[in-house]
Parts: structure tokens; sequence; C-alpha cells
């Protein structure tokens, strides 16, 4: 019998409404208890949380590990470190492997690399379309039975309506989520940048914001059509917001995330042709992150992801347009969700939820709350921790951070995932 | 950030990147530089000794007859060894990266780099990476700036105009994809002009344009009132193909410049192009070879220009 107690921490359980310190009892991979000491509960191990925050195991909604294929970028096994010492204990991998995941032996391949690096709980979401090509439907249900918790398009858009409406009609049939991120190929038209002022003096390729907004009205009318359960995922403007929040207020079954750097950076913050600052969908304005920020507030934006995707060197080394997009980010996460709550943006409670209960709600698994019964994914943070991003710090294999160098404050302490240590800080 | 990469811990130009972040005194400083070699061609010996002894390389991404021409030429007569590669043609067309391709360039002892790429931000790349002795000068960047090419520009403007504050200039054509465009229109506001003006149709006008520090018209006759300088941009054929424009003989109804509409503007105002002209489409021929037009006064600008460039960026730090 295998027990840990995380001691006298500051309990942080949006789920089930709890916030007041005591500790959390934890057995055979399991919650047993929080606050109240179960009877004859004999640690084997005991966690002192004070002056910490104890909370639910983060989500990740959308994650890169780059395996299989691109294991010059990462792997499993540095990804899965950085995502422990980040307090992540669920990943959700976007389909836009090497292979693609289009297969059962792919999603298998998966599940087997993530039990060989010791951290079981990555979901692959299955490719929505064969090859992500959108053009023939990929055999979901395969992919379902064989362990993946959604399909998606990743960064690939569905060109072809009718086969969008054909592809969710049939997850629907299988009570599939779709993982959507919204993105018009043609308006989209190869750019690398937010359409605006800045993209304009640097004469950067550039995408509209309509290049997200048409995509998701387009795919919240085949939601209503179709009855497919969507969740959109990274939406990087204002007008998405409107558009979620009309949707949701009209009865629909959608929700939505946003990637964290899009909480803080914008087009304005690029310092010129710094490749660190290249993400799709772009960095956009100062509005736009505002209005982003506003929506997680009011829950029309229920979480926050992390997108991350760690690259090599090379991938960032040339003239900015083409170079590859995306950003190191799990380990980041935490300290810049704290940063919206000292700016005011959002509370403790909603910044825990949305990397927690809120994910978990979308993907409807049993976790992302402290619920005794419920697997022991939980995150130990200390949010006076200051440290600086750097090598000696540093998990991913990728170090495409804009954010290199900074000090940030937070740092996770201890992660649990089925009640397993996972990462404990200083001893990794 | 653009203007601590081009310029050294003294404030003078190390590299020639772009004309956004420098000051007005030293865009000045380099048409007063050039003005200084501008009589030279005139003279029996076209050589000064300025950069003896330096090695500059031409990388040219991007083909390009005139301006590769004109560095050549300035760089000669500033004694320089000079060679021009055609990279289009070869290494990077064999998978070599252009980081590669620099370090390669580099490790034979290269001064200078002169740098056309066909992808905005490459030559800020370059000198992100390249060796800290060696200078980088951007002869076009994708859709981004062509810093010399509007220096030309603004020294040819100023040879016949003599002053720039009461000038209104209009540019016109296809903003959205002119790094030549961009980087007038930056130093044209430096200088302190009196009006830039924009005039084209919306397909081909970035977004924001106004944000650069533009009127934008969409009306060539509306557009030209009042003008003193007039900037005609080459239309590439490619527009067409991607639906930005119906057709060519549209094009040159609604903006093209015939003589008719060139009596709109100032009668004393002069009519520019960076070249190559497509006669018939932006330009008609009587005003492109009329006597409002001062085209190859242009291209001879070009070599004095480049040579003021060339020799600033190589001076040594301390030097007067």
């Amino acid at each position: 019998m295998n027990q840990i107690q995380i001691d006298h921490g500051r309990i942080i359980d949006p789920a089930n409404k709890i916030d007041r310190v005591g500790s959390v009892y934890i057995a055979d991979g399991k919650i047993v208890s929080v606050t109240n000491e179960p009877a004859g509960f004999q640690p084997d191990k005991v966690i002192n949380a004070g002056s910490q925050i104890v909370c639910p195991g983060f989500i990740d909604l959308s994650t890169r590990l780059r395996e299989p294929g691109q294991n010059r970028k990462a792997t499993f096994a540095s990804e899965t470190v950085a995502a422990a010492s980040a307090g992540v204990t669920t990943l959700c991998l976007q389909p836009d492997t090497v292979p693609v995941i289009d297969t059962p032996a792919v999603a298998e391949l998966i599940k087997e690399l993530a039990e060989k690096a010791g951290y079981p709980q990555i979901y692959p979401i299955a490719a929505l379309t064969h090859k992500l090509e959108g053009t023939e439907l990929s055999s979901m249900l395969s992919l379902k039975q064989a362990g993946c918790i959604a399909v998606g398009n990743a960064n690939q858009p569905v060109r072809n309506l009718l086969i969008l409406r054909r592809a969710m009609e049939y997850a629907a049939s299988h009570d599939l989520l779709l993982m959507f991120r919204p993105n018009d190929y043609w308006l989209g038209n190869n750019g690398c940048a937010h359409e605006g002022a800045v993209a304009t003096r640097y004469g950067l390729p550039s995408i509209p914001e309509a290049a997200e907004t048409i995509a998701l009205a387009q795919c919240l009318e085949l939601a209503e059509l179709t009855g497919c359960r969507v969740h959109f995922g990274q939406l990087s403007c204002k007008r998405s917001v409107i558009k979620i929040h009309q949707a949701k207020k009209y009865g629909l079954d959608v929700s939505a995330d946003v990637a964290i750097h899009q909480l803080h950076l914008t087009e304005n913050d690029m310092a010129p042709f710094d490749s660190a600052y290249h993400v799709l969908p772009p960095l956009r304005t100062e509005a736009d992150k505002q209005y982003l920020r506003q929506g997680l507030a009011w829950g029309t934006l229920n979480s926050i992801c992390s997108d991350h995707q760690p690259h090599d060197i090379d991938a960032k080394l040339g003239a900015f347009p083409e170079t590859e997009p995306g950003m190191s980010s799990l380990e980041t996460l935490l300290p810049l969700m704290l940063q919206l709550v000292t700016q005011h943006a959002i509370t403790l409670e909603q910044g825990i939820a949305a990397l927690s209960a809120n994910p978990a709600r979308v993907l409807r698994l049993n976790n992302g709350a402290l619920t005794p019964g419920f697997s022991a994914d939980v995150c130990v943070f200390d949010p006076e921790l200051e440290w600086q991003v750097n090598s000696e710090n540093w998990r991913s294999q990728g170090a495409n951070t804009p954010f290199w160098g900074q000090t940030l404050k937070g740092r996770v302490t201890h992660t649990l995932q089925a009640g397993k240590i996972i990462h404990s800080l200083g001893k990794s | 950030m653009s203007d601590t990469l081009q310029l050294n811990a003294e404030g003078k130009l190390k590299h020639f990147l772009t004309i956004e972040g420098l000051s007005k005194s030293l865009l000045t400083e380099i048409l007063d530089t050039a003005e200084s070699f501008a009589g030279m061609s005139e003279q029996q010996v076209k050589k000064v000794p300025l950069l003896r002894g330096k090695t500059i390389v031409n990388l040219f991404f991007e083909n390009s007859t005139r301006t590769r021409t004109t560095f050549e030429l300035a760089a000669t007569r500033l004694s320089a060894d000079v060679l021009s590669m055609n990279i289009a043609t070869s290494a990077t067309s064999k998978g070599e990266s252009l980081l590669d391709t620099i370090r390669n360039l580099e490790a034979m002892f290269v001064d200078m780099f002169v740098v056309r790429h066909a992808i905005s931000g490459a030559a800020h790349f370059i000198a992100q990476q390249t060796a800290p002795h060696i200078s980088v000068i951007n002869a076009g960047d994708g859709q981004h700036a062509h810093p010399t090419q509007a220096m030309l520009d603004m020294f040819t403007i100023r040879q016949i105009k003599k002053d720039f504050s009461n000038l209104r200039v209009a540019i016109i054509g296809d903003i959205l994809h002119s790094r030549v465009a961009r980087s007038e229109i930056q130093a044209l506001n430096t200088l302190g002009v009196a009006e830039v003006r924009v005039i084209a149709p919306k397909t081909l006008l970035p977004a924001y344009v106004e944000t650069l520090g533009v009127r934008v018209s969409h009306n060539l006759t509306e557009g030209l009132k009042d003008i003193d300088v007039i900037i005609m941009l080459r239309l590439q054929k490619e527009r067409m193909s991607s639906a930005l424009l119906p057709s060519e003989s549209e094009y040159f109804k609604c903006f093209g410049l015939t003589e008719d509409k060139l009596k709109i503007a100032r009668p004393d105002a002069i009519v520019m192009h960076p070249g190559p002209i497509n006669r018939g489409v932006e330009i008609d021929s009587k005003v492109a070879d009329g006597p409002q037009s001062v085209i190859l006064k242009q291209v001879s600008n070009g070599i004095a220009v480049r040579m003021a460039v060339m020799s600033m960026a190589m001076q040594k730090p301390g030097a007067v």
C-alpha cells in the first residue's frame, strides 16, 4: 500500500469549490481524502507543502512532443520531463506527427512511447481526415478504440466544407469530440504574421483575423447541422471570442481555449524579424489580447493550452517567413498563468480551473479535480518562487521561447501522476 | 531594435538594412557623401582608394541586373575587390542553407556583403548572424526594404527640388509588394516632406497602410493634385493571375501615368520609376521618355549613393 500525504498546503480545487489550507491524502494512485485525515492513514511519504499551493495536475489540450518522426526536435523522454516539471499531468497530442495519427498503429505506438517514458497520460488526437489532407475520412472509430481522445485537424484547414460536414457527422455518430483550429486556407494565404501595422512595416505575408473567424463561423454552422461536439483550439482574436459567446448563448454545445502566449504577447512585442515570435495563429493586437483575457474571465474561453511546439535550433534560424512556427511553452505555462492573476485579468481559481477542471470537462475525463476516487494527479507549486529561463532550469529539448533569459515567478515543486511522484524540484 | 543593429556604438552606420530608425541627420550625411562622389563619374580617373584591400561580395539570391551592376561599379570605384554571386542559380539550389552559405563566404575573409533576397528579413538575419567585422548592405529583401534605392531617389529629388520640406510626393501602384515603397515612405517622412500620398486600388495596398505615415487615394486623377514628385512602381504580371487586378489594360486606364494625367500634377513635377519599366502598363512611353522624367538620372545617381553607403559602413570606429 503506497500512501502519500501532501501536508499543509493551500488546496485549490475549483471543481469541488475548495480553497483552504490542509492536507491531501493519496493511496494506491487515487485521491482518498482532502483535509480530513482518513482513519488509520500511514503515509510512506509526506510532502511538506507549507506556503505552497496544491491543485489538480494540469491538462494540456494541445501539445506536440515531435515523436514519432521528428526526434531531432524533441522526444517523449525530454518533453515528458518538461511537462512533469511544469505540473502538467495529462497531455493531448496533436495528430500532425510523422506519420500522422490516422491509423490505430500510430495511436498504439504513441501509447507505447508514453508508457516507456514513464508518463502514461498522453492522449493522441486522431486526424479528422486521412493524412490531414482534408479529402478522405480517417478511421475514427478504430482510432477511438486505439486510445484517441478526440479527432482534430491540427494546423491543416479542411478546405472542402462538404468533407468537413461529413467528417463531423461521422464523428458525431461515434460521440467523438472534434478539436478544431479554425483557419481558412485561402484567406490565410501562406502568411506568417498578423495582418496589421507591424506586418505592413516589415513587409511580411500576413493573415487577417477573418481567416480564423470565417472558418470558425462555418464550423459553428456545421456543428448545429451535424450535432457534432466541437472544441475550438488556440483562438487568437476578439471576434472569435464574440462568435463563441454568441454560439453558447444560442445553445450550441461548444467550448474553446486560448494558447497561453496569446494572453501575453502581441504583434508589437516582436523585435524585427525575431523568429521566436513566429507562431500560428499569429500574435495579434493589444485589443485582441485584452479581449482574449476577458473571454477567459467570462468563461467564454474555458481552457488555456500551452500549444507546446519544441523546435531544434535550425528550425528558427533563418529569415522570419522561412522559419517554423511555434514556441516551446510547457514550462512557462504556470508562471504566465500566474501573471494573469497578478495583473487582475483572472482569479487564481479561474486560472487553475482553466488548466485542470475545464479541460477535463472538455475531454470528459475523470480528473482535473481532487475528488476522492479520482486518479491522484496533483501539482504543488510555490507561487512566489522565482526562476530564470535558462539552460540550467529548462527541460524541454526545444529552447524556442521568447521568454529565454527572463526571470519568472511561480515554480512547480512536486508533480504527481496517478499517485506517482514524477517531478520533485531539486531532484531530477 | 533595427537601429541598434544597424549602428555602431558611436551611432555610425555599421550595416544598412532599412531606413527605419535612422535619423534625418544620418540620411542627410548619406546624401552629402553621395554628392561628393557624384562628380567623379565625369572625371577621367573614376576611382578613389577608400576601400582598397577590402573584399565585397554581392550576394544575389534573386536576379537583378541594374542593382547588381551599380553596386559592382560603386565598389570598383572605391577600389575594393568585388565578387558577385548569383546564388539563385548556385549553392542554395543544392539545398545549402542561407546560414551555411554565409559561413563559407566569411571563411574567405570578406569585409562586406551586399545582399538581395526574395524573403523579407533575410538581410537582418544575415547581419545578426555574420562575424562582427563584416558589414551588410541590404540590396532588397522580399517586400520589406530597399534602402539604397530609396536613398538614390532622395538624392535625385534633392538634386532637382533642393529642399524636402514643402514637397508633396505621390507613390503610385503596387505598394503591397513593394520594398521600394516602404523604404521611400520612411525616407521621405524622416527627411520631412509635406506629404506622402499612396495611390492604388485596395488590392495593392497593405492593411493599415496609413500607419506608415501616408495619405491614401484610390483615384489617380484626384490623387495627383498638387503633387511635386511622382514615383511610379513596377506592376508584376503575376498580380493579374493572383486576382489582385482584372487586366493590364484596366490598370493602365485607372492608374497608368499618361501625358493628360501628368498635367493634373504641379507643372514642375518630376516623374520617377525604380525600373524596370513596363511601358503601357503603369506608364506611357511619352511620359517615361518625356521632359519631366528623371528615370535615367536615378540610375546614374545609384552609383554615387551606393558608394556613399558602402564607404560609410566601412568606416572604422573612431575615424573622422
